[in-house]
């Protein structure tokens, strides 16, 4: 993520905080908060990208390439065990922690800045500077042409058969929401692809596969039941590659307007 | 009934005494008892079962037709978090079982009752590179052995927990570390060390059993004027890596310890170490006495791929295609499975038992053809590859290798020049996985996650029956997600594992049959022990923090 996407997420979130009402005051603050920690123009995208080398020399082989490998740490997007701000990160990283499961590391302060960018970045060196429209316009996309909620769920609203989006601004870069709109088939992770199953009653289920193992495999159904299905029991079982629905055909501003909405779904407090 | 019951006590009143003086005899664990590990099948004496390494128990109390009649019998959990790697050894009904980081138990193996702990804190500056890992302890005459974090090897009392003496193997400031068990013979107490990404320069060390005074050094390295040394240019053997942390198997009739060793450092960036980096991903063969290089037989020459030949030496002694050999068979992580000869390190067989296209076959001599991928095009196997340090069984009945082997999974390699800098840690660039979806989670070295997201298409888990005759597969058992986990084979043809998902699978040896399974949640990561008390059989295996333990209903 480079400075001037920062400075978008940044102008994003504080539009958000001008406009929304209540709960969404709440969440853009709290947006504008994390954004101004990331985007007040401390970490420059050479430090990002000096991050990425430090991050892959010291950090890469236990937290892995995408930083989610150890339990209840996900790196890239923010999850840590203890650590909130850039200063907790700078005292676990010098410190170690978790009784010495991670050593202390002995950086210096321009390689310890480097790699809580890179990390605060999103472990995006590069940046892409995606465009962000208005949320508003955005939101009226998601619920009417775009038919979005007709299968998605925010807030409490909506089917659940397709993943719940309320807090789905947090959880992916600008960059992610642009490609799962463009190329779905890039960005459908292989355990939620669609499912088709026989069994041996000759009961035919479709739903999103939830989870899977050498026995068994769990689904959420079309019917939004939770099924856990014993594989010996199956006459079919039938992986789709492709997500259910195409590449989207709106017009590239439509497209900004609706990554701008899906960034102020940033959960409940 | 009454008349048994009469015999039973009057046998038990003139064996008493005879008995005590057996008991209090066998209280200790002299060096011939370890010799003969096989011949006391209610025991598991040593970090793979016996000096062999087969993991293969004479016990057949458990068969395929009583399999479903295993019921848990005891718990015992991990009071530390993180992958429990530990191999549990059973002494005459005490099991001997470590803890992260460097904590020693003493377990009743009937009921899961600590006798007594202790705790060994490592020094804050130790340094690891894939957690705090410990595999087990060694044990010998009255005494039990830890190697730790901190690269100290520890001697306690068996008996009360007791610190006897405590020595140390390496510089921790240098990032040397110990995670293996220890391996005993005759009067000595063997480790290597751990620290392949910190630019250390391995070794394998001898300790006098009674005292912890070091009685020999090997380096994995060659120094100066040592032959090999000319596979490495300038100073790069000085921090070349070539760890030793897997315990290593012992043929008593050659007097020869086989060990086997790591990834030369820097990792992945093999061009700026030129040469074949002797010892590195080799197996080295030394002298027991005095640890003299015998042979060495090296499966990966320079390596960029961290291809460590940190695998369990499994020995046999079969008739090998029409001939008695002494054999080592070898299922390494550069995906090729070998058939050594033992005497003298001849290369017999190698076949690819995964895709492989870093290289494009063995010669006559068992060297790699290299076929290095174009940057950016993924290789493989990946990264932790083909299998790795999980301890593999072999059957003398069935005559089948037996391991966990990792299928369908890449790694893209990045090479980068690094430059060493004591304690840290020297790696010479990065690696991603090969991954159906861009941004999908990707393999790691454990589980995160009850949720299996990067699901089969980033690779998974064949349990291969291997034919040390052809080097061919005999039959294999797939898994939905990979497996790190261990065998153990028995005399009643039953195989016994486990894998990330948490499954405990039993199957039958022979044919690969599934007879089993029970899911006990956490991933397993180590390999199951089977032992005896007072006639009955149990299996011990540690799924996650819980080391679980299984005997049969109504024994």
């Amino acid at each position: 993520m480079n400075s001037e996407l920062l400075r978008r997420f940044f102008r994003t979130d504080f539009r958000t905080f001008c406009q929304g009402t209540g709960l969404l005051i709440l969440i853009g603050l709290h947006g504008l908060v994390s954004a101004q920690e990331l985007g007040d123009h401390q970490y420059t995208s050479a430090a990002i990208e000096a991050g990425s080398r430090v991050y892959t020399s010291q950090c890469a082989l236990c937290h892995g390439p995408t930083g989610d490998t150890v339990d209840g740490i996900n790196l890239r997007r923010g999850i840590f065990r203890t650590a909130s701000s850039d200063e907790d990160l700078r005292t676990v990283i010098s410190r170690g922690a978790a009784e010495g499961q991670m050593p202390a590391f002995s950086l210096s302060q321009t390689e310890l800045d480097g790699v809580i960018a890179y990390i605060r970045a999103g472990f995006d060196p590069e940046g892409v500077a995606v465009r962000i429209g208005d949320p508003a316009r955005g939101q009226v996309l998601f619920s009417g042409r775009g038919q979005c909620a007709d299968c998605h769920r925010v807030n409490g609203v909506g089917p659940r058969t397709a993943p719940d989006l309320s807090e789905i601004g947090a959880l992916r870069t600008p960059a992610a929401l642009q490609r799962t709109l463009l190329e779905p088939e890039s960005a459908l992770l292989p355990i939620n692809r669609p499912i088709r199953i026989v069994t041996r009653d000759e009961e035919v289920i479709t739903g999103r596969r939830l989870n899977e193992d050498t026995y068994t495999v769990q689904i959420l159904d079309s019917q939004e039941r939770l099924r856990s299905l014993i594989k010996a029991d199956l006459v079919r079982y039938e992986i789709s590659s492709t997500p259910t629905h195409e590449p989207t055909t709106f017009s590239s501003d439509e497209v900004a307007d609706l990554i701008g909405y899906l960034l102020t779904l940033r959960g409940l407090q | 009934m009454r008349k048994y019951h009469f015999l039973k006590s009057v046998l038990s009143l003139l064996l008493v005494t005879g008995l005590l003086a057996i008991q209090a005899a066998r209280a200790q664990v002299p060096y011939e008892r370890i010799l003969n590990a096989s011949s006391e099948p209610q025991n598991w004496l040593t970090y793979n079962g016996g000096y062999m390494s087969q993991r293969h128990s004479q016990l057949d109390q458990i068969t395929r037709e009583n399999v479903g009649d295993l019921e848990l019998r005891w718990m015992l959990p991990n009071q530390v978090f993180g992958a429990w790697q530990s191999n549990p050894i059973v002494v005459d009904g005490i099991m001997y079982v470590t803890e992260r980081p460097n904590s020693v138990m003493a377990v009743d193996a009937v009921t899961g009752r600590v006798f007594w702990k202790y705790r060994h804190i490592p020094a804050e500056n130790a340094r690891v590179c894939c957690g705090a890992n410990n595999r087990g302890v060694a044990v010998l005459d009255d005494r039990v052995f830890m190697g730790t974090l901190d690269a100290r090897l520890v001697a306690l009392d068996r008996i009360n927990g007791q610190v006897l003496w405590d020595v140390e193997v390496g510089d921790v400031n240098l990032a040397y570390s110990v995670t293996m068990a220890p391996l005993v013979v005759k009067d000595k107490v063997m480790v290597g060390v751990g620290g392949g990404e910190f630019g250390i320069r391995g070794y394998v060390a001898a300790f006098d059993a009674a005292t912890g005074e070091e009685a020999w050094k090997t380096y994995t390295i060659p120094g100066p004027g040592e032959p090999g040394h000319d596979s490495w240019e300038g100073d790069d053997w000085e921090h070349g890596g070539a760890p030793v942390w897997i315990t290593g198997s012992f043929d008593p009739e050659l007097n020869l310890t086989y060990w086997g060793v790591g990834n030369p450092g820097p990792d992945w960036n093999a061009g700026q170490r030129p040469g074949d980096n002797l010892y590195s991903d080799s197996v080295i063969a030394l002298n027991a006495d005095t640890g003299e290089l015998d042979w060495y037989f090296q499966f990966t020459p320079n390596d960029g791929y961290d291809y460590d030949s940190v695998q369990v030496p499994v020995l046999a002694d079969m008739e090998w295609r029409g001939e008695a050999r002494k054999v080592m068979m070898w299922a390494n992580r550069n995906g090729y499975f070998y058939v050594l000869d033992r005497t003298d390190g001849e290369f017999l067989v190698g076949e690819p038992y995964v895709r492989v296209n870093w290289s494009s076959g063995l010669d006559e001599n068992g060297r790699p053809i290299p076929t290095p991928q174009p940057e950016g095009m993924p290789t493989y196997p990946g990264n932790q590859g083909g299998t790795n340090w999980y301890p593999p069984s072999y059957s003398p009945r069935t005559g089948l290798f037996y391991f966990s082997a990792w299928e369908d999974y890449a790694t893209i390699y990045r090479a980068e020049e690094a430059e060493y800098e004591p304690g840290r840690a020297f790696l010479g660039g990065g690696f991603s996985v090969l991954a159906p979806v861009q941004g999908a989670p990707t393999i790691g070295i454990g589980r995160t996650n009850p949720i299996n997201n990067w699901t089969d298409e980033v690779g998974h888990a064949s349990l291969k029956a291997m034919d040390p005759q052809t080097g061919e597969e005999a039959w294999e058992f797939e898994q939905f997600d990979v497996s790190d986990s261990g065998m153990l084979t028995t005399a009643s043809d039953l195989l016994i594992t486990g894998g990330r998902e948490g499954y405990f699978h039993i199957l039958d040896a022979r044919t690969g049959e599934l007879l089993y399974y029970k899911n006990l949640g956490g991933q397993i990561v180590m390999a199951p022990v089977t032992y005896m008390v007072d006639g009955t059989q149990y299996v011990s295996i540690i799924s996650g923090n819980t080391l679980a333990t299984f005997a049969l209903r109504g024994q």
